[in-house]
């Protein structure tokens, strides 16, 4: 997933199946067409040319590096309180505080620094979590079809007609609001909008003449599944996790906000934002900073996931 | 139609029922006993008689699938329950919650179509100009950012912000809550118009609950309108020598339409999920913030009476919106196929 847009593999063995969508497949006879490139350089080439997409994905990067490096990058730690020695509370920004302190004298700059860490843990972990269930019952319910298809089907429904939120919350109420029981609500409530794409995807393309030329080669139901089915099947849904991840931070400030989320001394952006409300009058950077790192970190994710699948899918545009 | 509609109306029962009775389970595997909450309030030490009496009341000490039961053939008689938290009737709550959300949502959705679809439609027919560029960017700007800190950011900027530098009265919206108190009802003219002071404690929370809809329906008019303008009945009609404007909203305007509508009806699980945070937000004493503290305090009637009318408002609308679709655009066919 994440090698996509580095250099070309003209061994990768994907590359051919992908490539009639690309439409660069070269002839190795006419001498004038290039042999056939793999696809990631084709979806580099058009990723590069989305100018938002390509800073989303510097946004992301640089963010990556924050969370790595946050002991170095951050003055203070999260839970250090360099303001309370000078009182310094609820501060506006400054030379020695970038971005303000909170009510009890902590660095909004270091906390927001630390915070990348939670957010992207956070993001990736539960959107990847969600993704692997969503892939396995997806993939299920649309190779099998029949009864299995429909009990997936109705599980997933039974699910989405409770507003997520509401699921969320409840689901946070009984799991705790530990950093992983956070990760596990949101990937165990995650994974119902893949299953839905992925089945669908794989109700196109097991009818599809390469699906019946596997079968009437004599391949196991698993090995057409896995091998042949999966790969193809996989573009949606790396489009759909990029911005998933996004989405996911999103929910997890939601769950911050409405106090089921990590607690206190866990430096999440979301919930920053919550302990911050009080204030509003009198030191409102304490809701804006954070707030605008939730906002920029998701929209990254956004426009990258837009790009990709315009990048990869060119008929679309 | 008929029968489609009818099947769907009894895959409704068991989606509602298994989806009730997962919340209810859910509340059983939470830590700490409900009779002692109902007894004890707070940190209070629980008087044992007293937690005694709250289990025979509410029949907390039967065992679990009793509860479960009983639980259901209340229920089923529109019985909802009373409130851990309050004693009060959980219909009565709903009552008086269902109405404040009805009217904020009425006025987040017409925002939503007004500004969303117009919004969508001036920047597929100026395509690539400086309105369309601003669009895209915009829309997706405001659907990155929380809910709630759109909220915070509108409620400084709108009223925090004129309060401390002593702007006039006029100019200063309200942060929260829901009307002047003790004026009751009589601030909406025909429940949905706000009358008097009750405009300024409407805007913020309305315009903050429609932004992320709104973007959303901006992006798919603005999708579904590009891809109409190129269909061939629209050269058709350029050839015809229509005008540019008969063209757009007599020909253009009608097929765009049809996308957008499903949109708008499926995204009103967001506007719900919206709704309980920009509730929070606002104090806005709605459904939404009502399920998020009964939530919290553990107070299981209200909130799995108030959430079984959101899903049950929820899955009808979205069967609404399924038949509507097809009533627009024959060629949908409704059943087991299009179910997908």
């Amino acid at each position: 997933m994440t090698h996509i847009p580095t250099g070309a593999d003209p061994t990768d063995p994907n590359a051919a199946g992908h490539e009639v969508g690309g439409g660069h497949g070269g002839m190795g006879d006419v001498p004038e067409l290039q042999a056939a490139r793999p696809l990631r350089v084709d979806v580099w080439r058009r990723f590069k040319e989305n100018r938002l997409a390509v800073i989303g994905l510097f946004f992301i990067g640089f963010l990556i590096l924050v969370a790595i490096f946050a002991d170095v990058i951050a003055p203070y730690s999260f839970t250090e309180r360099p303001g309370s020695e000078t009182g310094a509370f609820r501060q506006g920004p400054s030379k020695d505080f970038w971005f303000g302190t909170d009510s009890i004298g902590r660095d909004v700059f270091s906390r927001i620094v630390y915070g990348a860490r939670v957010s992207l843990r956070i993001g990736i972990v539960a959107t990847t979590i969600a993704l692997v269930i969503g892939l396995f019952f997806g993939a299920i319910a649309g190779f099998f079809g029949g009864f299995v298809e429909t009990m997936i089907m109705r599980v997933t429904d039974i699910f989405l007609a409770i507003p997520y939120i509401v699921l969320a919350v409840a689901v946070a109420a009984v799991f705790g609001r530990s950093e992983n029981a956070i990760i596990l609500v949101l990937g165990l409530t995650g994974w119902l909008g893949v299953a839905r794409i992925v089945r669908s995807s794989f109700l196109q393309l097991k009818q599809l003449e390469y699906v019946e030329a596997a079968t009437a080669l004599g391949y196991s139901r698993s090995r057409i599944m896995f091998r042949h089915i999966l790969p193809n099947a996989l573009q949606p849904i790396i489009v759909y996790g990029t911005i998933a991840i996004g989405t996911t931070i999103l929910a997890e400030a939601a769950l911050s906000f409405l106090g089921v989320g990590p607690q206190d001394p866990t430096p999440a952006w979301g919930l920053m934002v919550a302990q911050g409300k009080g204030d509003l009058a009198n030191a409102a950077h304490l809701v804006f900073f954070p707030g605008a790192a939730i906002g920029l970190t998701v929209l990254s994710f956004v426009l990258v996931g837009d790009g990709l699948r315009d990048a990869l899918d060119p008929r679309l545009k | 139609m008929v029968n489609y509609i009818l099947r769907r109306l009894l895959l409704l029962i068991p989606t509602v029922f298994f989806a009730l009775s997962f919340l209810f389970l859910l509340f059983f595997v939470l830590p700490g006993d409900p009779a002692e909450l109902i007894a004890g309030g707070g940190d209070r030490a629980v008087n044992p008689i007293r937690l005694e009496q709250v289990n025979e009341q509410y029949g907390l000490d039967d065992p679990l699938p009793t509860q479960f039961v009983n639980y259901w053939k209340r229920t089923l008689q529109w019985d909802l329950g009373q409130s851990y938290s309050t004693g009060r009737s959980v219909n009565e709550i709903l009552g008086d919650k269902a109405i404040n959300s009805l009217r904020l949502g009425f006025w987040a959705i017409l925002i939503e179509i007004t500004v969303g679809i117009a919004v969508g439609l001036i920047s597929a027919i100026r395509r690539y100009s400086l309105i369309d560029k601003l669009t895209t960017v915009g829309t997706a700007g405001v659907s990155a950012i929380p809910v709630f800190v759109l909220g915070f950011v509108f409620q400084y900027m709108f009223a925090v912000y004129p309060n401390l530098h002593d702007w006039p009265e006029w100019a200063t919206l309200r942060t929260s809550q829901i009307g002047p108190p003790g004026s009751g009802n009589g601030d909406w003219f025909l429940f949905f118009l706000p009358v008097g002071e009750q405009w300024r404690y409407l805007i913020l929370p309305a315009v903050t609950l429609a932004c992320v809809s709104t973007a959303l329906a901006a992006r798919m008019t603005r999708g579904s309108m590009l891809e109409v303008l190129r269909a061939d009945y629209m050269r058709t009609a350029k050839a015809k020598g229509l005008g540019e404007r008969a063209i757009i909203s007599r020909h253009g305007l009608r097929n765009a339409m049809l996308p957008v509508v499903t949109l708008i009806g499926l995204d009103l699980g967001a506007v719900i999920g919206a709704a309980v945070l920009t509730e929070t937000v606002f104090s806005w004493p709605g459904l939404g913030s009502t399920i998020a503290d009964s939530v919290l305090s553990r107070d299981l009637p209200v909130l799995l009476g108030l959430t079984l009318v959101v899903v049950l408002a929820y899955s009808l609308i979205n069967l609404i919106v399924d038949v509507s679709y097809a009533w627009f655009d024959p060629r949908i066919r409704l059943g087991a196929d299009a179910e997908s």
